[in-house]
């Protein structure tokens, strides 16, 4: 949390502090070119590292973290206690060596992935690397750049390190990189060099000389701030602005670029990427926190039990024990004699908590994890994407999710742009059956000359960052870093407006046939804050200089001058948003040759400043973009992904509230809502909108929206009401009301928040997370990846937008439709399967603590373990951990039956199968079962009978005995794998112990022979066993038939559909057989069919029902 | 490991990667769930009467001896002060008539009560090392104390237990003839040949000095130090500890039949201190049956399960009959019935249907076992 602030501060600083701060310390590096030598101590070599730890600091690192948490502190000092020989029960060595076991695999584990880790920084270290040091070019290790070395690239070679461009092969000093390591973007960028250092030729490179002022390395990879200014003899410019777009920054590569150098800014890890790296902190789920309160409580039961028997025990010794004079008690007690019992209490029941539930649950979470992966259904042939879990950790989570928030575009749509209207000074083109590129009308407009069409078309086709590559054949390829320009040069090229080439500051753009050129003075870029870009032009054959702007229709129209206009337009846009259009309006105008030196001069001031760049850009851009002349608007289609609806409406069904966040128009965010089934269209659902410049008006919003809720939640009304919010709305909705906005976000179940920024977006999974439900982030952009960190469980679709968001996800899919199976199916499926194995695994040490617990009541209360080490420590790790495991593959109900009915995810959002509540019910369990198996052996082996060690592997024979029908019993389905670690453990468990008899030194020497040659033994396992699960079993059977839980009812649905399924083929195939068909069964088949139609069409929502007949 | 195995075979199943494998799902039915109980009680019945029946014809003859055979001096001081006294005479004789025809082999043990031999100081006072080899290692004894050293020197055996052996001895006579009693073989062959050495022989042991023990406590009985340790059956019995503080151990068999109206008189020398915490000794002749000892908890146990099985499938019939449920009919699934209620509020509230469903069906079935 405290990082998000930190991260809010980054994005809008607070102006007038930042300032004051910054002037106290400076303004960051001074870095002097070509002379990397000049500083060697002061600033880090080249050095990657992206270890956590090193050889020497590994072993009490790794310790000191696996000793973070609660669980292992408390082993530990279990461990420590059983090294007291007066207390401990048993061998120290049946504690001590599960967890040396545990903690070594899991010390294994982080080292090998460090090893894996610094063999990769090695050979990002060692890799050879040309470098100019004083003056002369040497190859060197590229760990051993230093800041201000010049670095030389060729094509396809690896940044280094942080560079400022100097020098590249093209005339106009472009460079072209691709930056898929860092942001995921598959395109291809273009680097300009400095224009002081634009011709440079590499010998005069060698031996260059300057000066950069640069910030202190930060994390943030779009902003680059700094001033370079070279000496003499080079141009002794004033200091020139450097921007993000000089830079070469670490693990981009050199593309379609002969060669290029730069000089060192930041080195090692203290580049944009080595800043950014780090381990994320691992996410907790529901699950694990439940656990952990269980655990919790657990502790608490076990101290109270220690205390208690403590004190009986010393209570009976001091009474009864000076009695039995066999016992021999020292007549002089050492001071710590009060505290023995109660240790050896305490280490009695230690196994409370027992070491293999870490254990089980980290492998079933893996197994969870691989089944994600390797699930087909959520494969993408087209795309060949599988589904991917990077965190292996919260599967569970998935099933208890409650909110999920998403991104629109490219996650809840195709993020392929087509241009399909557009509105020209007036007159619109594209209609439902036509795109406009083949409107006759605007062709006709064309062919005419129309100067309107035309200056629109050139405005689409200039106004842009494409880069256009012409392939060997002729034709023109265009990248973007947006889809929607794309669209709109591709567009314009079909119209004969093609932009044919881009060199550094000039353009060319055939217009039906003649070519024009446009020198590029200067680009007011895009920001999400400005919400339009520009670009200054000046027109080579005439002169003249132009503002070319396009942008969101309300930052267009606040700075148009033609009013009437602007009428006309806006209601257009609003035709097209509610079509579901993404609009964009354009507008230009003429510059004044003096204003723009005047405004040019400014411009440049704000680019070199250091501080607070962006901010002091933006408002010198609103000096030159006003007055501006409405052209027009466009209208793209980003079509929605196939199965969108379907999924929102299931997982709707489920109880998952979806709130959609998007950068887009309200109207347009509600048309898509509308078509995606967020909300019910108009009689059942209603849209509330939220409005408002000011404070006080967005508060008014706020309460009558309110009041409009609540009445309409009383009055049943609508069953579906949303409420949608714009991003400045929201800034004050979460600024002054916050209270008031958690009220309404509480009423319903769906939101729509347009045009908000990535960290409004982090921020309201943050203010969802802070009401205690479980979040779901899901986008697929860069601007979604701090929403995806934020919340609870994070997906990241990996669609055109690049690999960002699946990257920073948890998990990454290839389409939005398969979110549905993976919470229905696998999320369902952990968290149940994780709930029986965690409170399975209590249960299981619970029995056996019980049994410990009233065996010291016949045995003085002195702290006698009945079962001897081996058997304490084989019972957790060997006899019981098998079967549970087993229990990954367990489906209490089909995928189909989950699918058709998503109302039965509920249940675990409610965490049905796992809280208090259920825990009780694992505990009596537990209590009832030790006192049945302690009951049993006591009155069976007595007398001649009586002896330690027969008895105390008579009792835990039991307890495996309860163990394999208790995990039958919770199986729903049995797969060949469970029978054979249900039965298979209780032959292995025989196995074991008669081959431990068979060895003379042990405690259980002929042990085992014996009892097994005894008919009173096997009278005793299945007494035990119809004892101890007769009850257990009356009521589940009685809960199922008579209280039956949602699950049970379609548990049963569903093996009668295949039983009678089944009946209905086998009596049809004797009806055949016989020819003439016995009447009785084929009655009862009709019968079976009649009474499964009667059923079938209620078990069914009504929309399935049609789809079935 | 084999499950590993299987593991790695499946993962090469793409059914297992696709958690498609044929599973069985057992669907569960009131007739299913009727009979099964139904034949739980049908198995459990008939073997619980077998077990009860056999453990009814073990015939027992059971003698408590530790009051009667000390003068009836009251107190609980008197009657240590007696039993420690070692220049006194303690034989004492009593008579058992048989009352059932008993068939060879008839065990003799001694029974006592109030005995822990599960002490946690008690039971773990033993160097398993040392009974079997002679000397053990430092720390194969350190469980031992206070029975560890006498001047220095290890005693053989060491430890609590066999420092405090059971030292009652009886003599038998059938009808004033004496009566033979097998006293070989009564310990187990195992502990005989692999848990107790043949060449350790006991030195040092401090119930062979009674009186060096200098008004200390007295342990039990004295070992004969040219005895090895395998052949001193009793001590090998005695370290079997008991788990329980009322057990019996074996003193050995009498190898003939006994007819009713035998009379058997037997010697004690009672000089076993069960006073100072109120013991209890018995001297205890037995047969056996299939199931061991006389112990009719195991055939009342399975009769009780037994019966309890059928009388829970005759509730289940009864409900059944009473108010047959429709199981599976979807209308009680909590969405069909109210759709589109706001689940905001509260997602919990999904089962209150079933809540007061069950509730009346609780009633229900109340009303029906009354």
């Amino acid at each position: 949390m405290a990082e998000i602030k930190e991260d809010e501060e980054d994005a809008r600083p607070p102006r007038i502090s930042r300032d004051s701060s910054n002037k106290e310390k400076n303004s960051g590096r001074c870095v002097y070119i070509n002379e990397g030598d000049r500083y060697p101590d002061l600033y880090c070599n080249n050095r990657v590292s992206n270890t956590k730890y090193n050889l020497w600091n590994f072993l009490p690192k790794n310790l000191w973290e696996q000793f973070g948490r609660f669980m292992n502190k408390y082993f530990l000092l279990i461990a420590i206690l059983q090294l007291w020989p007066l207390i401990t029960p048993v061998n120290p060595a049946s504690t001590w060596g599960p967890l040396l076991l545990i903690f070594s695999v899991s010390a294994c584990k982080e080292a090998w992935d460090d090893y894996n880790r610094y063999k990769l920084d090695k050979q990002a270290n060692e890799r050879m690397v040309w470098v100019v040091k004083k003056g002369v070019k040497t190859r060197i290790q590229a760990q051993d750049i230093h800041v201000g070395d010049i670095v030389w690239l060729r094509e396809k070679d690896e940044v280094p390190c942080d560079m400022i461009l100097l020098g590249s092969s093209d005339p106009q000093g472009v460079c072209y990189i691709e930056t898929s390591t860092i942001d995921g973007e598959t395109d291809l960028k273009t680097r300009v060099v400095p224009s002081p250092c634009i011709g440079l030729n590499s010998e005069l490179l060698h031996k260059i000389k300057g000066i950069i002022e640069c910030g202190y390395p930060d994390r943030d990879i779009r902003r680059f701030d700094a001033n370079l200014r070279l000496f003499p003899p080079f141009i002794d410019t004033d200091y020139f602005p450097i921007t993000v777009n000089n830079t070469l920054l670490q693990s981009c590569f050199i593309r379609n670029t002969e060669w290029a150098c730069g000089v060192a800014v930041y080195t090692g890890n203290e580049t944009k990427l080595g800043m950014s790296r780090g381990l994320p902190s691992p996410k907790l789920t529901a699950v694990d926190a439940m656990i952990d309160k269980l655990t919790g409580a657990i502790f608490v039961f076990q101290v109270v039990v220690v205390i208690i028997l403590g004190f009986a025990g010393n209570a009976w010794k001091s009474t009864e024990a000076d009695k039995l004079w066999y016992v021999h008690y020292p007549k002089a007690a050492p001071w710590y004699e009060f505290i023995v019992i109660p240790l050896r209490f305490e280490l009695l029941c230690s196994i409370m908590i027992p070491i293999s539930i870490k254990v089980s649950l980290d492998l079933a979470k893996s197994m969870y994890a691989k089944f994600i992966d390797w699930d087909l259904h959520m494969y993408d042939e087209k795309t060949d994407t599988p589904a991917v879990a990077t965190n292996t950790a919260i599967s569970e989570d998935l099933g208890q999710i409650e909110y999920i928030l998403t991104d629109k575009t490219g996650t809840l749509t195709e993020n392929l742009m087509v241009f399909k209207k557009c509105c020209i000074k007036g007159s619109c083109y594209g209609d439902s059956t036509r795109d406009a590129v083949k409107d006759p009308a605007l062709l006709r407009a064309l062919n005419e000359n129309d100067p309107e069409v035309l200056k629109f078309l050139t405005v689409m086709a200039v106004c842009n960052t494409v880069v256009p590559s012409r392939s060997p054949n002729g034709s023109i390829s265009y990248k973007a870093q947006s889809q929607d320009e794309e669209a709109l040069v591709s567009a314009a090229s079909h119209l004969r407006v093609v932009l044919l080439n881009k060199a550094a500051n000039c353009v060319e753009v055939s217009v039906l046939g003649a070519v024009l050129e446009f020198d590029i003075l200067d680009v007011l870029e895009f920001t999400s804050d400005r919400k339009k870009m520009s670009v200054i032009v000046r027109e080579r054959q005439t002169g003249e200089l132009k503002l070319l702007t396009k942008g969101a229709d309300e930052a267009i129209f606040s700075s148009v001058h033609n009013d009437q206009q602007v009428r006309r337009v806006a209601e257009i846009v609003d035709q097209y948003s509610q079509m579901g259009l993404r609009t964009l309006c354009l507008a230009w105008r003429d510059i004044r040759e003096e204003e723009y030196h005047d405004w040019s001069r400014k411009f440049k001031e704000a680019s070199s400043s250091i501080v607070d760049r962006e901010w002091k850009i933006a408002e010198v851009c609103v000096l030159m973009e006003r007055n501006l002349e409405l052209l027009g608007a466009t209208a793209i289609e980003d079509k929605l992904q196939d199965g969108v609806a379907e999924t929102i409406e299931s997982l709707r069904d489920a109880g998952i509230n979806f709130w959609m966040l998007t950068g887009d128009k309200q109207l347009t965010a509600a048309q898509i809502a509308l078509s995606c089934n967020f909300v019910l269209p108009e009689p059942q659902g209603q849209l509330l909108y939220v409005q408002g410049a000011t404070q006080s008006d967005v508060g008014a919003s706020l309460e009558r929206v309110l009041r409009t809720m609540q009445i309409s939640s009383t009055e049943h009304k609508y069953q579906d009401v949303a409420f949608v919010i714009d991003g400045l709305a929201l800034e004050f909705a979460l600024k002054y009301y916050r209270q008031l906005f958690a009220e309404l976000a509480s009423l319903c179940r769906t939101a729509i928040c347009c045009r908000v920024t990535p960290s409004q977006k982090a921020q309201l999974v943050h203010l969802v997370k802070s009401w205690e439900f479980r979040t779901l982030a899901i986008g697929d952009g860069g601007n979604d990846v701090r929403m995806i960190q934020e919340a609870h469980v994070g997906v990241g679709i990996s669609g055109r937008e690049g690999l960002q968001a699946a990257r920073a996800a948890d998990y990454s899919l290839a389409k939005f439709r398969f979110l549905k199976r993976l919470i229905l199916v696998h999320g369902r499926y952990s968290y149940n399967r994780s709930a029986f194995l965690s409170q399975y695994s209590i249960y299981k040490s619970l029995v056996l603590c019980f049994i410990q617990i009233f065996f010291s009541f016949v045995s003085g209360i002195s702290g006698t373990s009945l079962f001897n080490s081996f058997s304490l420590m084989a019972y957790n790790v060997l006899y019981t951990s098998v079967p549970v495991m087993a229990s990954v593959l367990d489906k209490d109900i089909d995928e189909k039956t989950v699918l058709q009915h998503p109302q039965i995810l509920k249940y675990c959002q409610a965490g049905r199968l796992l809280n208090p509540s259920t825990f009780a019910g694992w505990f009596g369990r537990a209590l009832f079962h030790g006192a049945v198996v302690f009951l049993i052996t006591m009155h069976v082996y007595v007398n001649e009978k009586s002896e330690m060690e027969e008895v105390s592997l008579v009792a835990l024979s039991g307890c495996i005995w309860l163990q394999a029908f208790v995990v039958a019993l919770e199986t729903s389905s049995f797969t060949t794998i469970q029978h054979i670690a249900i039965g298979g453990n209780l032959v292995a468990f025989y196995i074991f112990n008669l081959v431990a008899s068979t060895v003379k030194w042990g405690g259980m020497y002929t042990i085992m022979f014996r009892i097994c040659s005894q008919r009173a033994y096997w009278l005793t396992m299945l007494l035990i066993v119809g004892a101890g699960i007769g009850p257990i079993a009356a009521l589940k059977f009685f809960r199922f038939f008579y209280r039956p839980s949602l699950i049970n009812i379609l548990q049963y649905r569903e093996r009668r559909a295949r039983v009678t399924e089944a009946n209905a083929t086998s009596s049809s195939n004797a009806a055949s057989a016989t020819s003439s068909g016995s009447t009785s069964s084929s009655q009862r088949a009709a019968q079976d069919e009649e009474s499964s139609s009667v059923y079938q069409p209620l078990l069914l929502s009504t929309k399935d029902r049609t789809k079935r007949q | 490991m084999f499950l590993l195995f299987f593991i790695l075979f499946f993962l090469l199943d793409s059914r297992f990667t696709q958690q498609e494998l044929p599973a069985c799902k057992p669907m569960l039915t009131t007739g299913w769930v009727i009979s099964i109980f139904m034949a739980v009680g049908v198995l459990f019945i008939p073997l619980g009467a077998c077990a009860l029946n056999s453990s009814k014809k073990v015939v027992e003859i059971v003698d408590q001896y530790e009051t009667v055979c000390i003068p009836s001096a009251g107190t609980k001081e008197a009657r240590v002060q007696y039993i420690q006294d070692i220049s006194t005479a303690k034989a004492c004789t009593r008579q058992l008539l048989v009352t059932k025809n008993m068939a060879k082999p008839i065990y003799v043990y001694y029974e006592l009560h109030n005995f822990f031999q599960n002490h946690r100081r008690y039971v773990k006072s033993r160097s398993d090392q040392q009974l079997l080899y002679g000397n053990a290692s430092e720390s194969s004894m350190a469980n031992c104390d206070p029975q560890r050293l006498i001047a220095g020197k290890p005693i053989v055996p060491c430890g609590l237990i066999a420092w405090s052996l059971f030292n009652d001895t009886y003599s038998f006579k059938l009808n004033s003839v004496a009566l033979v009693i097998n006293r070989k073989g009564i310990a187990w062959d195992s502990d005989r040949k692999d848990k107790f050495g043949g060449s350790v022989y006991p030195s040092n042991f401090p119930n062979n000095y009674p009186a060096a023990t200098n008004g200390s406590i007295i342990g039990g009985a004295s070992l004969d130090p040219n005895t090895p340790l395998n052949a001193n059956e009793d001590l090998i019995v005695w370290m079997r500890t008991a788990a329980l503080p009322v057990f019996r151990k074996l003193w050995g068999k009498i190898e003939r039949d006994l007819y009713a109206g035998d009379l058997i008189t037997v010697d004690i020398n009672n000089v076993y201190n069960v006073y100072s915490f109120h013991g209890k000794k018995k001297l205890v002749l037995a047969t056996t049956s299939w199931l061991g000892g006389k112990n009719h908890f195991l055939g009342i146990a399975y009769l009780v399960v037994g019966g309890l099985s059928i009388a829970m499938a005759m509730v289940f019939v009864g409900i059944q009959i009473k108010c047959p449920r429709p199981l599976g009919d979807p209308s009680y699934l909590s969405w069909n019935k109210n759709k589109g209620r706001d689940l905001n509020t509260s997602p919990s509230a999904t089962g209150v249907h079933f809540e007061v469903c069950g509730t009346f069906m609780f009633l229900e079935v109340k009303a029906l076992c009354s």
